[in-house]
C-alpha cells in the first residue's frame, strides 16, 4: 500500500478530470485504475466498493470515497483550498457549483445525439461566454488580485483553469472578451503544481474521443 | 430589515425545499419571496441579486447566496450539521450526494413528457429501493445508532427524512423492506423542530400538482 490516494475511473476525463486536477493542483500523488469492461465494474459493485454502485470512486485516507463533490470538498479541505472561514468557503462553492454546471455541458456534449451537436456546442458558448465567464471576469477586475477568493489559492481556481482549457478546445477565441480571464489563465498555469499537470506525461486526460464514448456506453449500459 | 434569512424561489419546493428543511431544522426562522411571473425573475436579474441570473437565491448574513449545495452547506456548517471533523464530514457530503441525485430524479417527475412519465416513475421507485434506501438501512443497521453520522443529528438524517416523505408521496409503502428506515422516519420526525415544521401552516411546501407545472415553466423558460 502505497499510501497515495487510488482512483478509480474509465481512462479518460469523464467526472474524475476535476478530481486529478485537484489533487494534482494541491501537488498530490495520486494511482489510477481503469474500467475497460463491464465485468470490472460489476465485480466492483459485488465487492461492495461502491456506495452507490457508481464510479468515481477514490480510496484515501482509509476511506472509499465515491460522489465527486463529497471527493472534491474533501480534497479541497485536507489540503487547505476551501477558503479560511465560512463565508469564504461560501462564496468558493458558489463559485465552484456555476462552473460546474458549465462543465456539466462539457462532460454531456459527447454523448448528444450527431443532430444536436452544433446546439449543443453554441449553447455551451453562449452559457461560458453570457453567463459564467463575466463572473469571474467581474470578480477579478473588482478586487484586482490574482486568486478569486480571499488573495489565496483555491479550489475555485483550479476548477475555473480547468474550465477555460476545457471551453477552449471547443471554442478557441471564448476568452477574447475576457482580459482578467486571460491573465488568469496564464498565471494559473504557471504555478509549479498545474504547470507540472499541463506537461505531456501527467496524469491528465485527453478530451473525450469516439473510443471514450464507446467505452462508457459498453461498461455502463444495463 | 429582520435579520432573518430571505429566500427567493417560486411558492413551491423545487430546489429550494431542501434548504427550507435545513433551515427548519436548525430552528432558523425565515422570510420568503415569492416568484410569481417571469419579470419578478428578470427584475432580480437586473438588479445583479443573482450571481449566475438563477434561483434559488438565500439572503443571509450580508451575502446573496445561490446554486442549492453552496446554499446547504453554508447554513449546515453555521448550524453545526456537518459532522465534527473532516471524515465526519465527509460521510455526511458522500450521504447527502447520494440523497440529492435522488431528489432529482424524484423531482423532475412532474416534467417528464407523457411518453416517458412511466419509464420515469419505475427509474426512480427502482432507484429508491434497490439502490438509495438500502445504503442507509445498512448504516443504520451496522452502527445501530439513531443518526446516520457520529451519533448526532446532522444534515444526512434531514436530508433523508425529506427524501423519505417525499418518496412515500408516490409510493407510499416504499419502506415496507426497509424497517429501520421506518423508525429512523418516526425518530427524526419527532425532533421539536422537525416535527413543527411537518405541521400545517409551516412553510413546507406541498408537492407541485401538475396544473402548477405550466406556471412554473413559464416563469423559467
Amino acid at each position: 500500500m502505497s499510501g497515495k490516494p487510488r482512483l478509480t475511473y474509465l481512462n479518460g476525463r469523464g467526472r474524475m478530470e476535476s478530481i486529478r486536477w485537484l489533487l494534482a493542483a494541491a501537488g498530490v500523488e495520486f494511482e489510477e485504475v481503469y474500467l475497460e469492461t463491464k465485468e470490472q465494474y460489476d465485480k466492483l459493485i459485488k465487492d461492495g466498493f461502491l456506495l452507490f454502485q457508481q464510479v468515481p470512486l477514490v480510496e484515501i485516507d482509509g476511506m472509499k470515497m465515491v460522489q465527486t463533490r463529497a471527493i472534491m470538498s474533501y480534497i479541497a479541505g485536507k489540503y487547505n483550498l476551501h477558503g479560511k472561514d465560512l463565508k469564504e468557503r461560501a462564496l468558493i462553492d458558489m463559485y465552484v457549483e456555476g462552473i460546474s454546471d458549465l462543465m456539466q455541458m462539457i462532460l454531456m456534449f459527447p454523448f448528444s445525439p450527431p443532430d444536436a451537436k452544433e446546439k449543443n456546442l453554441e449553447s455551451i458558448k453562449e452559457r461560458a461566454t453570457n453567463r459564467y465567464f463575466p463572473v469571474f471576469e467581474k470578480v477579478l477586475k473588482q478586487h484586482g488580485q490574482d486568486f478569486l477568493v480571499g488573495n489565496k489559492f483555491s479550489w475555485a481556481d483550479v476548477q475555473l483553469i480547468e474550465a477555460i482549457l476545457a471551453v477552449e478546445e471547443k471554442v478557441p477565441a471564448v476568452l477574447s472578451g475576457f482580459p482578467q480571464l486571460q491573465v488568469f489563465k496564464t498565471k494559473m498555469s504557471n504555478m509549479p503544481t498545474i504547470k507540472k499537470f499541463l506537461q505531456p506525461g501527467s496524469p491528465r486526460k485527453p478530451p473525450p474521443d469516439a473510443h471514450y464514448v464507446e467505452t462508457v456506453l459498453k461498461i455502463f449500459k444495463k | 430589515m429582520s435579520g432573518k434569512p430571505k429566500l427567493h424561489y417560486f411558492n413551491g419546493r423545487g430546489r429550494m425545499e431542501t434548504i427550507r428543511w435545513l433551515l427548519a431544522a436548525a430552528g432558523v426562522e425565515f422570510e420568503e419571496s415569492y416568484l410569481e411571473k417571469k419579470e419578478d425573475l428578470t427584475k432580480l436579474q437586473k438588479d445583479g441579486s443573482l450571481l449566475f441570473q438563477q434561483v434559488p437565491m438565500v439572503e443571509m448574513d450580508g451575502m446573496k447566496l445561490v446554486q442549492t449545495r453552496a446554499i446547504a452547506n453554508y447554513i449546515a456548517t453555521k448550524y453545526n450539521l456537518c459532522g465534527k471533523d473532516l471524515k465526519e464530514r465527509a460521510l455526511i457530503d458522500m450521504y447527502v450526494e447520494g440523497m440529492f441525485d435522488l431528489n432529482e430524479l424524484l423531482m423532475t417527475y412532474v416534467i417528464q413528457p407523457a411518453d416517458k412519465k412511466e419509464q420515469h416513475f419505475a427509474n426512480m421507485m427502482d432507484k429508491a429501493t434497490n439502490r438509495y434506501f438500502p445504503v442507509f438501512e445498512k448504516v443504520l443497521k451496522d452502527h445501530g445508532k439513531d443518526f446516520l453520522v457520529g451519533n448526532q443529528l446532522s444534515r444526512a438524517d434531514v436530508q433523508l427524512l425529506e427524501l423519505i416523505l417525499m418518496a412515500e408521496e408516490f409510493k407510499p409503502d416504499i419502506l415496507a423492506q426497509f424497517p429501520l428506515l421506518q423508525r429512523f422516519k418516526a425518530r427524526i420526525s419527532n425532533i421539536p423542530t422537525i416535527k413543527k415544521f411537518l405541521q400545517p401552516g409551516s412553510q413546507r411546501k406541498p408537492p407541485v400538482r401538475e396544473e402548477d407545472v405550466a406556471k412554473v415553466i413559464k416563469i423559467f423558460y
